[in-house]
């Protein structure tokens, strides 16, 4: 039977209807594509703040959004905001304000940053109390309603929850640097189980700050290749030495295949399986025999009903550090065997930098366009292969046609997180 | 979104076989029990801090050995306290339920983690505030100062994600590992997500629940900054909500193992109770719509409740607006047949956000299998006493700021029990 209703454990078909993506390199899903498919970098100099005396001066901000004064979780809203309404409109699903579906999101931890530690600060006129002491005595004098409303934890979800009227508990997740995949995954679980017809995935990272920017520098996760900054993102080359911090945010409007059809939506991919597996090794490491991302990805190939030798192309993480790298790229080997020799594998992060909380969102958004398409984005500055890598096929330097009909993106975070998707072209 | 047993006939029983509690109170199902099951008469005495963080009283966490749970040192040097509550507590709920150290179903086991922020290192802020501020701004050294300021603080510590990351790392839970945000509605939501998932067959087994450390000014702040905090003489939960509202936080941590009664049967373990059913829903908090989201999920879920007593433990805050919503709704329960027995249990453990649901629920759960129903927690008037321990017991969750969702528990007798 061809494009059947259920897939082959009998379970509600997931396809995507709606996407709607921004990076550095622009907004929206044309503009993207038209950058990413021509080997363009976002990754800049920071402007946002002074990197005077810093290791690493680069990052992909996104600055052309009307954000002001900026705050990681008004950058993370805004960016949300300009995704999920792209997705809304494509799919043209609902009234405006008025989603029939859940929101699962993707979004940073939030804390109070140092500009508002600083306004309590100096708000208070007893000079007598210290630190935190002098913050509270002056949120006991006047409330601060504006700045709850941003930095408490539910605050993005809240505000997307208003805005589209999506349905129920608005859930806001992090597996870290895994958070968009796992929003996707939610979303997929939610209509597999006939919980809803539709749900709204939200992947968005507007963390570039000084602070945030220091601590991933004092863990050595950062590329400090700063000149030119195009030339620091280098995933599967020997010269890798981390990543560039990232800023982004992706929507897809998932939808069961059955609802879609009855009120004649246009299909642009399916969701053919997700997998799973964490990793209990170490904080910031991965498991040495690679269990853990292999199970990962060899669950998401069988939850797919599918084989390694159907998939097409391999959306990497990729994110240009040395383990991850060498790792994913052992992982596939292992779950694919030979077949990965002939399997093209490529780093969108290497023009758009690391979108930590948003990347497995923003990743999936490219690829489905890659199947769309029939167009494969490049590793850009890959110039030194790694002779652990053998024989890897990264696309390098220049995008590449193919005719493409499933993909596989990864995702793996701090944490022990791993979670990859298998996309596809169409309904089987 | 709603689910609950009359959805399906085909759906699987969700048990709740595995409990870890820390708090105020004591460490572990057994202290907490004793401390709930107070003679008739008698009410529980809240531990209290009311120096430390002064004007706010907190309830501070019990004295724990950490090392009974964590054993390596190296991993324990890692964590800063919330983390060391939520990863210790989990362990005591994997022990409860008879999986610590079974690798095969751990492997398999799914985590939901409800958390919130990880705590920063006030000393550090406030050495960082008094180099940058008045006279001292320079923004041209901010740099140099947080570079050296944050370089022996514990950065993983501080990340939402790196508490289920302890627990798989300690543990060994790896199934799978996801981390809710959000105050009260992840403790929610992780509740409401596992139940789904259990119930329509998408897990058999899982570890859920949260941990707040109250002993911190970072947190204190964040909740003052919109002044929910109380900041007073302490006080009940329902005689707060009287006197102008506000919330007093308790440290705690709260784990669960849910488990497919089908799961628990195979391999032989004794569960605490059922949960039956769970709603839960959000409003932007006009006046009455947190009351009126209560009485619509009330209704879907009262479908499968018997009329009579219902034990409800009330997760309320204290705060003001939130706290006279929730309390409107259950005085309207008499109306459709159920007599409220309410206990606000933050009254005696404090409130812990992401951890409160998970709370309420352990303690429901306990209260279920002893038999045994918590005593008035204040002479407010709304906690009738009573003589009989009720056979199901509703748990409620009202976010001081968003998210209302109600939870039923049932008793198992021993018949389906086995």
């Amino acid at each position: 039977m061809t494009n059947s209703l259920t897939d082959h454990l009998g379970r509600h078909v997931v396809v995507v209807t709606g996407m709607g993506v921004v990076t550095s390199l622009g907004q929206g899903q044309q503009d993207n594509w038209r950058d990413l498919t021509a080997a363009k970098s976002g990754i800049r100099h920071i402007s946002r703040f002074s990197t005077e005396g810093l290791r690493t001066t680069i990052a992909g901000c996104v600055d052309f959004l009307d954000v002001d004064p900026y705050s990681a979780p008004a950058l993370s809203i805004a960016m949300a905001e300009s995704a999920a309404s792209e997705a809304i409109e494509q799919a043209d699903i609902g009234r405006k304000g008025d989603f029939p579906g859940p929101l699962f999101l993707a979004t940073p931890p939030t804390e109070l940053e140092w500009p508002q530690r600083r306004e309590l600060y100096g708000e208070e006129s007893d000079t007598s109390l210290e630190g935190y002491d002098r913050m509270l005595s002056a949120c006991r004098t006047s409330k601060h309603d504006e700045m709850q409303r941003l930095f408490q934890f539910a605050s993005v979800g809240e505000h997307l929850a208003d805005k589209y009227g999506t349905k129920g508990l608005p859930v806001s997740l992090s597996t870290a640097c895994a958070s968009g995949g796992t929003a996707i995954q939610l979303g997929v679980e939610a209509i597999r189980r006939g919980d809803t017809d539709t749900a709204l995935c939200v992947g968005t990272d507007g963390t570039v700050n000084l602070e945030a920017l220091v601590r991933f520098s004092l863990l050595s996760a950062l590329s400090t290749r700063n000149n030119p900054p195009e030339a620091a993102m280098a995933s599967f080359s020997k010269d890798r030495d981390g990543f560039v911090m990232a800023e982004g945010a992706a929507c897809l409007v998932l939808e069961s295949y059955e609802a879609s059809k009855a009120r004649g939506a246009n299909i642009l991919g399916v969701v053919h399986g997700c997998g799973e597996h964490a990793d209990d090794f170490h904080r910031t490491r991965t498991s040495p025999d690679g269990m853990p991302m292999i199970r990962t990805i060899t669950k998401a190939i069988t939850d797919a009903g599918l084989k390694p030798a159907d998939i097409g192309y391999v959306n990497a993480h990729g994110t240009s550090t040395p383990e991850n790298d060498k790792m994913e790229y052992f992982s596939m080997k292992q779950a694919f065997g030979e077949g990965m020799e002939t399997t093209p594998i490529s780093s969108n992060k290497s023009m758009i930098g690391h979108t930590l909380s948003a990347a497995g969102a923003v990743e999936a958004v490219f690829s489905l366009m890659t199947m769309q398409s029939g167009l494969i984005p490049p590793t850009i500055n890959y110039n030194t292969p790694d002779p652990d890598m053998g024989t890897i096929d990264a696309v390098p330097n220049k995008a590449r046609e193919a005719d493409v009909s499933a993909v596989i993106s990864n995702s793996f975070g701090f944490g022990g997180q791993n979670v990859s998707v298998v996309y596809g072209r169409e309904p089987k | 979104m709603k689910r609950n047993d009359a959805m399906s006939k085909e759906n699987a029983d969700v048990w709740i076989t595995g409990i870890g509690l820390l708090s105020s109170l004591g460490e572990g199902a057994d202290a907490h029990s004793t401390a709930i099951s107070g003679k008739s008469g008698s009410t529980v005495t809240p531990k209290l801090d009311e120096q430390n963080y002064a004007p706010y009283p907190v309830h501070p966490l019990v004295e724990v050995d950490y090392a009974s749970q964590i054993k390596k040192r190296g991993d324990l040097r890692q964590m800063e306290p919330w983390q060391r509550i939520g990863t210790y507590t989990a362990g005591l709920a994997l022990a409860d339920a008879g999986l610590a150290g079974d690798l095969e179903a751990l492997d398999h086991m799914d985590m939901i983690v409800a958390a919130g922020s990880g705590e920063r290192d006030a000393a550090m802020d406030q050495k960082v505030l008094e180099k940058t501020s008045g006279d001292n701004a320079n923004k041209g050294h901010s740099n140099e100062i947080l570079k050296s300021e944050l370089r022996p603080t514990l950065f993983l510590a501080q990340l939402s994600n790196l508490l289920a990351g302890n627990i798989s790392i300690v543990h060994k839970v790896t199934g799978s590992s996801r981390t809710y945000m959000g105050e009260e509605l992840a403790g929610l939501a992780s509740i409401e997500n596992a139940y789904n998932r259990i119930s329509s067959g998408q897990s058999d087994l899982m570890l859920i629940g949260g941990a707040n450390n109250a002993e911190r000014k970072d947190s204190l702040l964040i909740f003052e900054l919109g002044q929910n905090l109380w900041g007073d003489e302490f006080k009940s939960i329902w005689e707060r909500a009287e006197q102008g509202g506000g919330l007093v936080q308790g440290s705690v941590g709260a784990f669960l193992v849910l488990e497919s009664a089908d799961h628990a049967k195979a391999r032989g373990a004794k569960p605490y109770a059922k949960l039956s059913g769970i709603s839960s829903d959000r409003c932007r908090r006009d006046e009455g719509q947190a009351k009126d989201n209560l009485d619509s999920q009330f209704d879907e879920l009262s479908k499968t409740m018997e009329q009579g007593n219902l034990g409800v433990l009330s997760g309320a805050s204290g705060t003001s607006q939130a706290t006279a919503e929730e309390l409107a709704f259950l005085g309207g329960l008499e109306g459709k047949g159920f007599t409220p027995l309410t206990r606000a249990y933050g009254s005696m453990m404090g409130h812990s956000f992401e951890a409160q649901m998970p709370a309420g629920l352990a303690l429901a759960a306990l209260a279920l299998s002893k038999g045994q129903y918590i005593e008035p927690l204040d002479s407010s008037g709304v906690e009738a006493s009573t003589d009989k321990a009720p056979e199901q017991i509703m748990v409620t969750s009202v976010g001081h700021w968003r998210g209302e969702g109600l939870a039923l528990l049932t008793s198992l007798d021993s018949k389906e029990a086995k």
